[in-house]
Protein backbone atom coordinates (compact mmCIF):
# COMPACT_ATOMS: atom_id res chain seq x y z
CA UNK A 1 0.00 0.00 0.00
CA UNK A 2 3.13 2.23 0.81
CA UNK A 3 4.38 1.26 -2.35
CA UNK A 4 1.30 2.62 -4.44
CA UNK A 5 0.73 5.65 -2.17
CA UNK A 6 4.54 6.73 -3.56
CA UNK A 7 4.00 5.55 -6.61
CA UNK A 8 0.84 8.37 -7.07
CA UNK A 9 2.38 10.89 -5.50
CA UNK A 10 5.53 10.46 -7.79
CA UNK A 11 3.05 10.36 -11.06
CA UNK A 12 1.43 13.58 -10.04
CA UNK A 13 4.58 15.32 -8.98
CA UNK A 14 6.20 14.45 -11.91
CA UNK A 15 3.33 15.43 -14.16
CA UNK A 16 2.56 18.61 -12.20
CA UNK A 17 -1.20 18.08 -12.48
CA UNK A 18 -4.26 17.01 -10.85
CA UNK A 19 -5.15 13.13 -11.70
CA UNK A 20 -8.19 13.72 -12.63
CA UNK A 21 -8.81 16.87 -15.11
CA UNK A 22 -5.66 17.87 -17.28
CA UNK A 23 -6.51 21.83 -17.38
CA UNK A 24 -7.49 22.77 -13.76
CA UNK A 25 -5.49 25.70 -13.02
CA UNK A 26 -3.82 26.19 -9.75
CA UNK A 27 -6.18 29.20 -8.61
CA UNK A 28 -8.92 29.04 -10.98
CA UNK A 29 -10.55 32.96 -11.35
CA UNK A 30 -14.11 32.96 -12.80
CA UNK A 31 -15.92 36.39 -13.95
CA UNK A 32 -17.23 37.48 -10.75
CA UNK A 33 -19.54 39.79 -12.55
CA UNK A 34 -21.45 37.17 -14.42
CA UNK A 35 -21.80 34.79 -11.46
CA UNK A 36 -23.62 37.88 -9.46
CA UNK A 37 -25.72 38.98 -12.30
CA UNK A 38 -26.67 35.10 -12.80
CA UNK A 39 -27.26 35.26 -8.92
CA UNK A 40 -29.71 37.71 -9.05
CA UNK A 41 -32.04 36.54 -11.84
CA UNK A 42 -31.45 32.79 -11.20
CA UNK A 43 -31.34 31.97 -7.62
CA UNK A 44 -31.97 28.54 -7.44
CA UNK A 45 -29.47 26.89 -10.61
CA UNK A 46 -25.49 27.12 -9.96
CA UNK A 47 -24.00 29.40 -12.05
CA UNK A 48 -21.95 27.88 -15.25
CA UNK A 49 -18.44 27.79 -15.56
CA UNK A 50 -16.87 29.81 -17.52
CA UNK A 51 -13.37 29.36 -20.03
CA UNK A 52 -11.42 31.83 -17.81
CA UNK A 53 -12.30 29.32 -14.85
CA UNK A 54 -10.18 26.18 -16.97
CA UNK A 55 -7.84 28.78 -18.40
CA UNK A 56 -3.99 28.03 -17.92
CA UNK A 57 -2.35 30.95 -16.46
CA UNK A 58 -0.29 32.78 -18.49
CA UNK A 59 3.39 34.55 -17.26
CA UNK A 60 2.79 38.14 -16.78
CA UNK A 61 4.22 40.46 -18.72
CA UNK A 62 8.35 40.73 -18.09
CA UNK A 63 9.87 43.93 -17.16
CA UNK A 64 13.46 42.96 -19.15
CA UNK A 65 13.16 41.12 -22.63
CA UNK A 66 13.22 37.19 -21.65
CA UNK A 67 15.88 35.23 -23.21
CA UNK A 68 13.51 32.27 -24.39
CA UNK A 69 10.46 32.55 -26.03
CA UNK A 70 7.52 30.50 -25.26
CA UNK A 71 5.90 28.73 -28.06
CA UNK A 72 1.95 26.58 -27.77
CA UNK A 73 1.41 24.98 -31.11
CA UNK A 74 -1.96 23.14 -31.25
CA UNK A 75 -3.85 21.59 -33.64
CA UNK A 76 -7.69 20.58 -33.45
CA UNK A 77 -6.42 17.27 -32.25
CA UNK A 78 -2.97 17.60 -30.47
CA UNK A 79 -0.67 20.35 -28.73
CA UNK A 80 1.99 19.69 -30.64
CA UNK A 81 4.02 22.33 -28.63
CA UNK A 82 3.01 22.88 -24.91
CA UNK A 83 4.59 25.73 -23.27
CA UNK A 84 8.58 24.93 -25.00
CA UNK A 85 10.88 27.77 -24.91
CA UNK A 86 12.83 28.06 -28.20
CA UNK A 87 15.04 30.74 -29.30
CA UNK A 88 12.64 31.63 -32.42
CA UNK A 89 10.03 31.05 -34.59
CA UNK A 90 9.71 31.44 -38.04
CA UNK A 91 5.76 31.58 -39.19
CA UNK A 92 4.46 31.48 -42.75
CA UNK A 93 2.13 34.47 -42.44
CA UNK A 94 0.14 35.96 -45.20
CA UNK A 95 2.44 38.99 -45.99
CA UNK A 96 5.35 36.27 -46.01
CA UNK A 97 7.56 34.35 -43.83
CA UNK A 98 7.82 36.37 -40.33
CA UNK A 99 10.81 35.80 -37.56
CA UNK A 100 9.62 36.20 -34.33
CA UNK A 101 12.47 36.61 -31.50
CA UNK A 102 11.53 37.19 -27.72
CA UNK A 103 10.39 40.89 -26.90
CA UNK A 104 8.46 40.39 -30.68
CA UNK A 105 6.02 43.60 -30.51
CA UNK A 106 2.54 42.02 -29.85
CA UNK A 107 0.89 40.91 -33.20
CA UNK A 108 -1.71 38.86 -34.58
CA UNK A 109 -0.79 36.90 -37.78
CA UNK A 110 -2.76 35.18 -40.30
CA UNK A 111 -1.11 32.38 -41.54
CA UNK A 112 -1.09 30.76 -45.16
CA UNK A 113 0.02 27.27 -46.19
CA UNK A 114 3.72 27.02 -45.54
CA UNK A 115 6.71 26.05 -43.14
CA UNK A 116 7.18 26.70 -39.80
CA UNK A 117 9.95 26.60 -38.53
CA UNK A 118 11.02 26.15 -34.11
CA UNK A 119 14.68 27.10 -33.71
CA UNK A 120 15.89 25.75 -30.23
CA UNK A 121 19.65 26.05 -30.16
CA UNK A 122 20.70 24.14 -33.02
CA UNK A 123 18.13 21.96 -33.80
CA UNK A 124 15.51 23.25 -36.35
CA UNK A 125 12.15 21.83 -36.22
CA UNK A 126 10.17 22.20 -39.38
CA UNK A 127 6.20 21.50 -39.76
CA UNK A 128 4.49 22.37 -42.68
CA UNK A 129 1.01 23.99 -41.81
CA UNK A 130 -1.93 24.47 -43.95
CA UNK A 131 -3.66 28.00 -42.62
CA UNK A 132 -4.32 29.11 -38.73
CA UNK A 133 -3.33 32.25 -36.51
CA UNK A 134 -0.63 32.89 -34.42
CA UNK A 135 -0.93 35.59 -31.77
CA UNK A 136 2.36 37.09 -30.18
CA UNK A 137 1.72 37.98 -26.67
CA UNK A 138 3.55 40.96 -24.46
CA UNK A 139 5.13 38.31 -22.27
CA UNK A 140 6.92 36.21 -25.16
CA UNK A 141 4.58 33.36 -25.49
CA UNK A 142 3.86 33.12 -28.76
CA UNK A 143 0.14 30.72 -29.81
CA UNK A 144 -0.01 29.23 -33.17
CA UNK A 145 -3.29 27.49 -34.07
CA UNK A 146 -3.42 25.28 -36.82
CA UNK A 147 -5.92 23.08 -38.43
CA UNK A 148 -3.53 20.97 -39.62
CA UNK A 149 0.58 20.04 -39.46
CA UNK A 150 2.89 17.70 -40.91
CA UNK A 151 6.35 17.50 -40.35
CA UNK A 152 9.22 17.81 -43.64
CA UNK A 153 10.39 14.69 -43.20
CA UNK A 154 6.90 12.79 -43.08
CA UNK A 155 5.70 14.44 -46.47
CA UNK A 156 5.98 12.32 -49.50
CA UNK A 157 7.74 14.90 -52.57
CA UNK A 158 6.50 12.21 -55.56
CA UNK A 159 2.51 12.74 -54.34
CA UNK A 160 2.61 16.57 -53.56
CA UNK A 161 4.15 17.24 -57.18
CA UNK A 162 1.27 14.76 -58.77
CA UNK A 163 -1.21 16.65 -56.34
CA UNK A 164 0.14 20.22 -57.85
CA UNK A 165 -0.76 18.69 -61.35
CA UNK A 166 -3.96 17.40 -60.27
CA UNK A 167 -5.16 20.56 -59.20
CA UNK A 168 -3.47 23.10 -62.25
CA UNK A 169 -5.65 20.52 -64.42
CA UNK A 170 -8.65 20.76 -61.81
CA UNK A 171 -8.20 24.85 -61.99
CA UNK A 172 -8.24 25.04 -65.72
CA UNK A 173 -10.98 23.01 -66.41
CA UNK A 174 -12.71 24.25 -63.84
CA UNK A 175 -16.56 26.02 -64.70
CA UNK A 176 -18.39 27.16 -61.51
CA UNK A 177 -16.81 29.98 -59.03
CA UNK A 178 -16.72 26.67 -55.98
CA UNK A 179 -14.79 24.85 -57.98
CA UNK A 180 -12.63 27.40 -59.23
CA UNK A 181 -11.96 28.72 -55.58
CA UNK A 182 -11.49 24.80 -54.31
CA UNK A 183 -8.91 24.23 -57.09
CA UNK A 184 -6.98 27.23 -56.26
CA UNK A 185 -7.16 27.08 -52.84
CA UNK A 186 -5.31 22.93 -54.29
CA UNK A 187 -2.91 24.55 -56.34
CA UNK A 188 -1.77 27.05 -53.37
CA UNK A 189 -1.72 24.42 -50.90
CA UNK A 190 0.54 21.82 -53.53
CA UNK A 191 2.78 24.51 -54.75
CA UNK A 192 3.37 25.71 -50.73
CA UNK A 193 4.63 22.05 -50.50
CA UNK A 194 6.49 21.71 -53.52
CA UNK A 195 8.44 24.94 -52.18
CA UNK A 196 8.75 23.63 -49.01
CA UNK A 197 10.28 20.47 -49.76
CA UNK A 198 12.74 21.93 -52.22
CA UNK A 199 13.76 24.93 -50.54
CA UNK B 1 -67.89 -27.36 14.30
CA UNK B 2 -64.43 -29.93 14.40
CA UNK B 3 -66.23 -32.93 12.93
CA UNK B 4 -67.03 -30.77 10.24
CA UNK B 5 -63.27 -29.61 9.69
CA UNK B 6 -63.07 -33.62 9.52
CA UNK B 7 -65.32 -34.27 7.56
CA UNK B 8 -64.03 -32.01 5.08
CA UNK B 9 -60.25 -32.97 5.51
CA UNK B 10 -61.79 -36.66 5.33
CA UNK B 11 -63.43 -35.64 1.83
CA UNK B 12 -60.35 -33.82 0.35
CA UNK B 13 -58.00 -36.64 1.18
CA UNK B 14 -60.35 -39.45 0.62
CA UNK B 15 -59.28 -39.99 -3.00
CA UNK B 16 -55.91 -39.82 -2.03
CA UNK B 17 -55.48 -42.20 0.91
CA UNK B 18 -55.60 -45.67 -0.57
CA UNK B 19 -53.61 -49.03 0.38
CA UNK B 20 -50.26 -47.45 -0.88
CA UNK B 21 -51.03 -44.79 1.07
CA UNK B 22 -47.49 -43.23 1.24
CA UNK B 23 -47.17 -43.20 -2.84
CA UNK B 24 -50.21 -41.98 -3.57
CA UNK B 25 -49.18 -39.44 -0.90
CA UNK B 26 -46.15 -38.70 -2.70
CA UNK B 27 -47.24 -38.49 -5.96
CA UNK B 28 -50.58 -36.20 -5.26
CA UNK B 29 -47.68 -33.79 -3.65
CA UNK B 30 -45.51 -33.39 -6.76
CA UNK B 31 -48.98 -33.77 -8.82
CA UNK B 32 -50.49 -30.67 -6.26
CA UNK B 33 -47.02 -28.26 -6.64
CA UNK B 34 -46.93 -28.39 -11.16
CA UNK B 35 -50.74 -28.01 -11.77
CA UNK B 36 -51.35 -24.35 -11.88
CA UNK B 37 -54.68 -25.18 -9.91
CA UNK B 38 -53.04 -23.72 -6.47
CA UNK B 39 -52.92 -20.26 -5.15
CA UNK B 40 -49.38 -21.31 -4.13
CA UNK B 41 -47.87 -22.17 -7.46
CA UNK B 42 -49.33 -19.42 -9.41
CA UNK B 43 -47.44 -16.82 -6.96
CA UNK B 44 -43.98 -18.52 -7.37
CA UNK B 45 -44.83 -18.54 -11.01
CA UNK B 46 -45.10 -14.90 -10.77
CA UNK B 47 -42.08 -14.39 -8.95
CA UNK B 48 -40.13 -16.37 -11.04
CA UNK B 49 -41.11 -14.61 -13.95
CA UNK B 50 -40.19 -11.06 -12.56
CA UNK B 51 -36.76 -12.66 -11.69
CA UNK B 52 -36.03 -13.77 -14.92
CA UNK B 53 -36.90 -9.78 -16.41
CA UNK B 54 -35.07 -8.45 -13.77
CA UNK B 55 -32.03 -10.34 -14.46
CA UNK B 56 -32.41 -9.51 -18.20
CA UNK B 57 -32.02 -6.13 -17.22
CA UNK B 58 -29.34 -6.38 -15.63
CA UNK B 59 -27.36 -8.04 -18.11
CA UNK B 60 -28.18 -5.49 -20.63
CA UNK B 61 -27.56 -2.31 -18.48
CA UNK B 62 -24.14 -4.05 -17.72
CA UNK B 63 -23.44 -4.89 -21.03
CA UNK B 64 -24.28 -1.05 -21.90
CA UNK B 65 -22.04 0.46 -19.24
CA UNK B 66 -19.03 -1.82 -21.00
CA UNK B 67 -20.26 -0.18 -24.26
CA UNK B 68 -19.94 3.13 -22.72
CA UNK B 69 -16.82 2.60 -20.72
CA UNK B 70 -15.00 1.51 -24.08
CA UNK B 71 -16.34 4.75 -26.04
CA UNK B 72 -15.74 7.13 -23.32
CA UNK B 73 -12.21 5.66 -23.20
CA UNK B 74 -11.50 6.59 -27.15
CA UNK B 75 -13.38 10.11 -27.32
CA UNK B 76 -11.74 10.65 -23.70
CA UNK B 77 -8.19 11.01 -25.35
CA UNK B 78 -9.23 13.30 -28.30
CA UNK B 79 -11.12 15.67 -25.97
CA UNK B 80 -8.27 16.40 -23.80
CA UNK B 81 -5.94 16.64 -26.92
CA UNK B 82 -8.42 19.52 -28.38
CA UNK B 83 -8.54 21.43 -24.93
CA UNK B 84 -5.62 23.08 -25.80
CA UNK B 85 -7.14 24.72 -28.99
CA UNK B 86 -9.68 27.07 -27.05
CA UNK B 87 -6.89 28.23 -24.75
CA UNK B 88 -4.71 31.36 -27.15
CA UNK B 89 -7.98 32.54 -27.96
CA UNK B 90 -9.25 33.18 -24.46
CA UNK B 91 -5.75 34.41 -23.23
CA UNK B 92 -6.12 37.22 -25.84
CA UNK B 93 -9.61 38.11 -25.79
CA UNK B 94 -10.28 37.38 -22.14
CA UNK B 95 -13.39 35.96 -21.15
CA UNK B 96 -16.78 38.20 -21.45
CA UNK B 97 -19.65 36.30 -20.38
CA UNK B 98 -21.04 39.11 -18.51
CA UNK B 99 -21.32 41.45 -22.16
CA UNK B 100 -24.17 43.32 -22.82
CA UNK B 101 -25.52 43.15 -26.61
CA UNK B 102 -28.30 43.08 -28.93
CA UNK B 103 -28.55 39.80 -30.19
CA UNK B 104 -27.62 36.98 -28.29
CA UNK B 105 -27.55 33.43 -29.84
CA UNK B 106 -27.29 30.34 -27.20
CA UNK B 107 -25.87 27.20 -28.92
CA UNK B 108 -26.86 24.34 -27.21
CA UNK B 109 -25.36 21.25 -27.53
CA UNK B 110 -26.97 17.70 -26.14
CA UNK B 111 -26.78 13.87 -27.26
CA UNK B 112 -29.05 12.65 -29.82
CA UNK B 113 -29.42 9.16 -28.00
CA UNK B 114 -30.88 9.00 -24.02
CA UNK B 115 -30.08 6.69 -21.28
CA UNK B 116 -27.45 9.21 -20.36
CA UNK B 117 -28.48 10.76 -16.63
CA UNK B 118 -29.46 14.57 -16.43
CA UNK B 119 -26.68 15.93 -18.76
CA UNK B 120 -28.73 17.03 -21.25
CA UNK B 121 -31.63 18.49 -19.07
CA UNK B 122 -28.61 20.46 -17.09
CA UNK B 123 -27.79 21.90 -20.70
CA UNK B 124 -31.34 22.57 -21.44
CA UNK B 125 -31.73 24.04 -17.80
CA UNK B 126 -28.89 26.52 -17.78
CA UNK B 127 -29.65 27.65 -21.73
CA UNK B 128 -33.06 28.71 -20.41
CA UNK B 129 -31.59 30.26 -17.49
CA UNK B 130 -29.07 32.28 -20.15
CA UNK B 131 -31.78 33.59 -22.29
CA UNK B 132 -33.53 34.51 -18.84
CA UNK B 133 -30.66 36.65 -18.28
CA UNK B 134 -29.72 38.27 -21.37
CA UNK B 135 -33.60 39.16 -22.10
CA UNK B 136 -34.71 43.13 -22.13
CA UNK B 137 -36.20 45.47 -23.97
CA UNK B 138 -35.05 45.72 -27.68
CA UNK B 139 -32.47 42.15 -27.58
CA UNK B 140 -33.44 39.39 -28.83
CA UNK B 141 -31.71 35.82 -28.08
CA UNK B 142 -32.37 32.57 -30.13
CA UNK B 143 -30.98 29.19 -30.24
CA UNK B 144 -29.04 26.64 -32.29
CA UNK B 145 -29.70 23.29 -31.12
CA UNK B 146 -26.95 20.28 -31.61
CA UNK B 147 -28.73 17.32 -30.97
CA UNK B 148 -32.10 15.32 -30.28
CA UNK B 149 -32.31 15.74 -26.77
CA UNK B 150 -32.64 19.79 -26.27
CA UNK B 151 -34.27 19.73 -29.55
CA UNK B 152 -37.18 17.83 -27.90
CA UNK B 153 -37.10 19.64 -24.32
CA UNK B 154 -36.42 23.25 -26.58
CA UNK B 155 -39.44 22.73 -29.12
CA UNK B 156 -42.06 22.42 -26.21
CA UNK B 157 -41.79 26.55 -24.97
CA UNK B 158 -39.46 27.63 -27.17
CA UNK B 159 -40.18 26.42 -30.70
CA UNK B 160 -40.42 30.34 -32.77
CA UNK B 161 -36.80 30.81 -30.94
CA UNK B 162 -35.08 28.10 -32.58
CA UNK B 163 -33.45 29.28 -35.60
CA UNK B 164 -31.44 26.08 -36.73
CA UNK B 165 -31.38 22.45 -35.27
CA UNK B 166 -29.11 19.90 -36.14
CA UNK B 167 -28.82 16.13 -35.27
CA UNK B 168 -27.19 12.78 -35.97
CA UNK B 169 -23.56 14.63 -35.41
CA UNK B 170 -21.85 11.60 -34.14
CA UNK B 171 -23.18 9.58 -37.15
CA UNK B 172 -19.39 9.46 -37.88
CA UNK B 173 -16.87 9.98 -35.71
CA UNK B 174 -16.18 13.67 -34.69
CA UNK B 175 -13.69 15.69 -36.60
CA UNK B 176 -13.05 19.27 -36.76
CA UNK B 177 -13.78 19.04 -40.26
CA UNK B 178 -17.26 18.67 -39.94
CA UNK B 179 -17.31 20.87 -37.13
CA UNK B 180 -15.82 23.63 -39.31
CA UNK B 181 -18.27 23.10 -42.03
CA UNK B 182 -21.37 23.05 -39.33
CA UNK B 183 -19.66 26.60 -37.57
CA UNK B 184 -19.56 27.93 -41.03
CA UNK B 185 -23.61 26.70 -41.25
CA UNK B 186 -24.33 28.16 -38.23
CA UNK B 187 -22.12 31.96 -38.86
CA UNK B 188 -24.23 32.52 -42.62
CA UNK B 189 -27.58 31.50 -41.41
CA UNK B 190 -27.75 33.33 -38.01
CA UNK B 191 -27.62 37.02 -37.14
CA UNK B 192 -25.48 37.50 -33.77
CA UNK B 193 -23.61 39.88 -32.18
CA UNK B 194 -22.20 37.35 -29.12
CA UNK B 195 -22.85 33.85 -29.55
CA UNK B 196 -22.83 31.43 -25.94
CA UNK B 197 -22.09 28.09 -26.69
CA UNK B 198 -23.86 25.75 -23.62
CA UNK B 199 -22.15 22.39 -23.11
CA UNK B 200 -20.70 20.31 -20.65
CA UNK B 201 -17.44 20.12 -19.92
CA UNK B 202 -15.61 16.60 -18.82
CA UNK B 203 -14.11 16.95 -15.67
CA UNK B 204 -14.01 13.24 -14.41
CA UNK B 205 -16.08 10.28 -15.32
CA UNK B 206 -18.36 11.07 -12.25
CA UNK B 207 -18.51 15.23 -12.70
CA UNK B 208 -19.64 17.06 -15.47
CA UNK B 209 -19.47 20.86 -15.10
CA UNK B 210 -22.05 23.08 -17.48
CA UNK B 211 -19.96 25.65 -19.00
CA UNK B 212 -20.78 28.84 -21.13
CA UNK B 213 -18.02 29.39 -23.71
CA UNK B 214 -18.69 33.28 -24.85
CA UNK B 215 -17.50 34.57 -29.02
CA UNK B 216 -18.03 37.93 -30.07
CA UNK B 217 -18.81 39.04 -33.49
CA UNK B 218 -16.23 41.75 -34.56
CA UNK B 219 -18.42 44.56 -33.87
CA UNK B 220 -18.87 43.50 -30.35
CA UNK B 221 -15.27 42.89 -30.00
CA UNK B 222 -15.07 46.69 -31.17
CA UNK B 223 -17.58 47.86 -28.78
CA UNK B 224 -16.02 45.94 -25.57
CA UNK B 225 -12.74 46.88 -26.85
CA UNK B 226 -13.61 50.52 -25.19
CA UNK B 227 -14.50 49.69 -22.00
CA UNK B 228 -11.06 48.26 -21.34
CA UNK B 229 -9.75 44.79 -19.51
CA UNK B 230 -8.21 42.11 -22.63
CA UNK B 231 -10.05 43.17 -24.95
CA UNK B 232 -8.73 47.00 -24.60
CA UNK B 233 -5.45 46.08 -25.00
CA UNK B 234 -5.77 44.43 -28.74
CA UNK B 235 -5.22 47.81 -29.98
CA UNK B 236 -1.55 47.11 -28.72
CA UNK B 237 -1.73 44.28 -31.37
CA UNK B 238 -0.28 44.39 -34.76
CA UNK B 239 -2.30 42.88 -37.60
CA UNK B 240 -0.29 40.80 -39.88
CA UNK B 241 -1.93 39.90 -43.31
CA UNK B 242 -5.35 40.47 -44.72
CA UNK B 243 -5.68 44.19 -46.52
CA UNK B 244 -8.18 45.52 -43.33
CA UNK B 245 -7.61 45.08 -39.53
CA UNK B 246 -11.44 44.34 -39.87
CA UNK B 247 -10.81 41.75 -42.36
CA UNK B 248 -8.45 39.73 -40.04
CA UNK B 249 -10.78 40.03 -36.90
CA UNK B 250 -13.74 38.75 -38.47
CA UNK B 251 -11.63 35.68 -39.97
CA UNK B 252 -10.37 35.26 -35.92
CA UNK B 253 -13.74 35.75 -34.71
CA UNK B 254 -14.99 32.70 -36.94
CA UNK B 255 -11.62 30.40 -36.83
CA UNK B 256 -12.42 30.88 -32.93
CA UNK B 257 -15.74 29.48 -33.11
CA UNK B 258 -14.89 26.59 -35.13
CA UNK B 259 -12.42 25.71 -32.53
CA UNK B 260 -14.53 26.59 -29.51
CA UNK B 261 -17.10 24.87 -31.19
CA UNK B 262 -15.15 21.62 -31.90
CA UNK B 263 -13.90 21.42 -27.95
CA UNK B 264 -17.53 22.15 -26.89
CA UNK B 265 -18.59 18.85 -29.00
CA UNK B 266 -15.83 16.36 -28.13
CA UNK B 267 -16.29 17.21 -24.40
CA UNK B 268 -20.13 17.31 -24.27
CA UNK B 269 -19.91 13.66 -26.02
CA UNK B 270 -17.40 12.79 -23.12
CA UNK B 271 -19.96 13.39 -20.75
CA UNK B 272 -22.33 11.89 -22.54
CA UNK B 273 -20.60 8.66 -22.37
CA UNK B 274 -19.54 9.21 -18.83
CA UNK B 275 -23.25 10.00 -17.74
CA UNK B 276 -24.42 7.28 -19.18
CA UNK B 277 -21.23 4.76 -17.57
CA UNK B 278 -22.63 5.71 -14.57
CA UNK B 279 -26.10 6.31 -15.39
CA UNK B 280 -26.07 1.74 -16.52
CA UNK B 281 -23.92 1.34 -13.52
CA UNK B 282 -26.33 2.59 -11.22
CA UNK B 283 -29.56 0.57 -12.76
CA UNK B 284 -27.78 -2.84 -12.72
CA UNK B 285 -26.86 -2.03 -9.02
CA UNK B 286 -30.80 -1.45 -8.25
CA UNK B 287 -31.63 -4.26 -10.80
CA UNK B 288 -29.13 -6.86 -8.58
CA UNK B 289 -30.79 -5.14 -5.12
CA UNK B 290 -34.02 -6.17 -6.75
CA UNK B 291 -33.24 -9.71 -7.70
CA UNK B 292 -32.05 -10.42 -4.22
CA UNK B 293 -35.42 -8.79 -2.58
CA UNK B 294 -37.12 -10.93 -5.21
CA UNK B 295 -34.80 -14.14 -4.67
CA UNK B 296 -35.67 -13.98 -0.90
CA UNK B 297 -39.50 -13.22 -1.41
CA UNK B 298 -39.36 -16.26 -3.86
CA UNK B 299 -38.10 -18.85 -1.70
CA UNK B 300 -40.52 -17.59 1.04
CA UNK B 301 -43.18 -18.04 -1.00
CA UNK B 302 -41.76 -21.95 -1.72
CA UNK B 303 -41.07 -22.76 1.64
CA UNK B 304 -44.56 -21.60 2.76
CA UNK B 305 -46.34 -23.44 -0.02
CA UNK B 306 -44.21 -26.60 0.84
CA UNK B 307 -44.75 -25.95 4.92
CA UNK B 308 -48.50 -25.76 3.94
CA UNK B 309 -48.71 -29.11 2.22
CA UNK B 310 -46.80 -30.80 4.64
CA UNK B 311 -49.62 -29.54 7.11
CA UNK B 312 -52.38 -30.63 5.52
CA UNK B 313 -51.11 -33.91 4.47
CA UNK B 314 -50.07 -35.00 8.14
CA UNK B 315 -52.82 -33.47 10.08
CA UNK B 316 -54.77 -35.20 7.70
CA UNK B 317 -53.11 -38.86 8.27
CA UNK B 318 -53.16 -38.09 12.05
CA UNK B 319 -57.06 -37.14 11.68
CA UNK B 320 -56.93 -40.78 9.99
CA UNK B 321 -55.03 -42.77 12.48
CA UNK B 322 -56.54 -40.77 15.88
Amino acid sequence: MFRQASRLLAQTLRAGMRPFSSDLPAAPTSDSAFNESWKKVIPNIEPPKTPSHFLRPRPATPTSIPSKITVNFVLPYASELSAKEVDMVIIPATTGQMGVLPGHVPAIAELKPGILSVHEGNDVTKYFLSSGFAFIHANSVADIIAVEAVQIDHIDPSLAQKGLAEFTQKLSSATTDLEKAEAQIGVEVHSALNSALSG
Amino acid sequence: MAMAALRREGRRLAPLISPQSITAVRSSLISQEQAPLGLRSISTQIVRNRMKSVKNIQKITKAMKMVAASKLRAIQVRAENSRGLWQPFTALLGDTPSVDVKKNVIVTISSDKGLCGGINSTSVKTSKALKKLTAGPDKETKYVVLGEKAKAQLIRDSKKDIELSITELQKNPLNYTQVSVLADDILKNVEYDALRIVFNKFQSVVSFLPTVATVLSPEAVEKEAEFGGKLGELDSYEIEGGETKSEVLQNLGEFQFSCVLFNAVLENACSEQGARMSAMDSSSRNAGDMLDRLTLTYNRTRQASITTELIEIISGASALEG
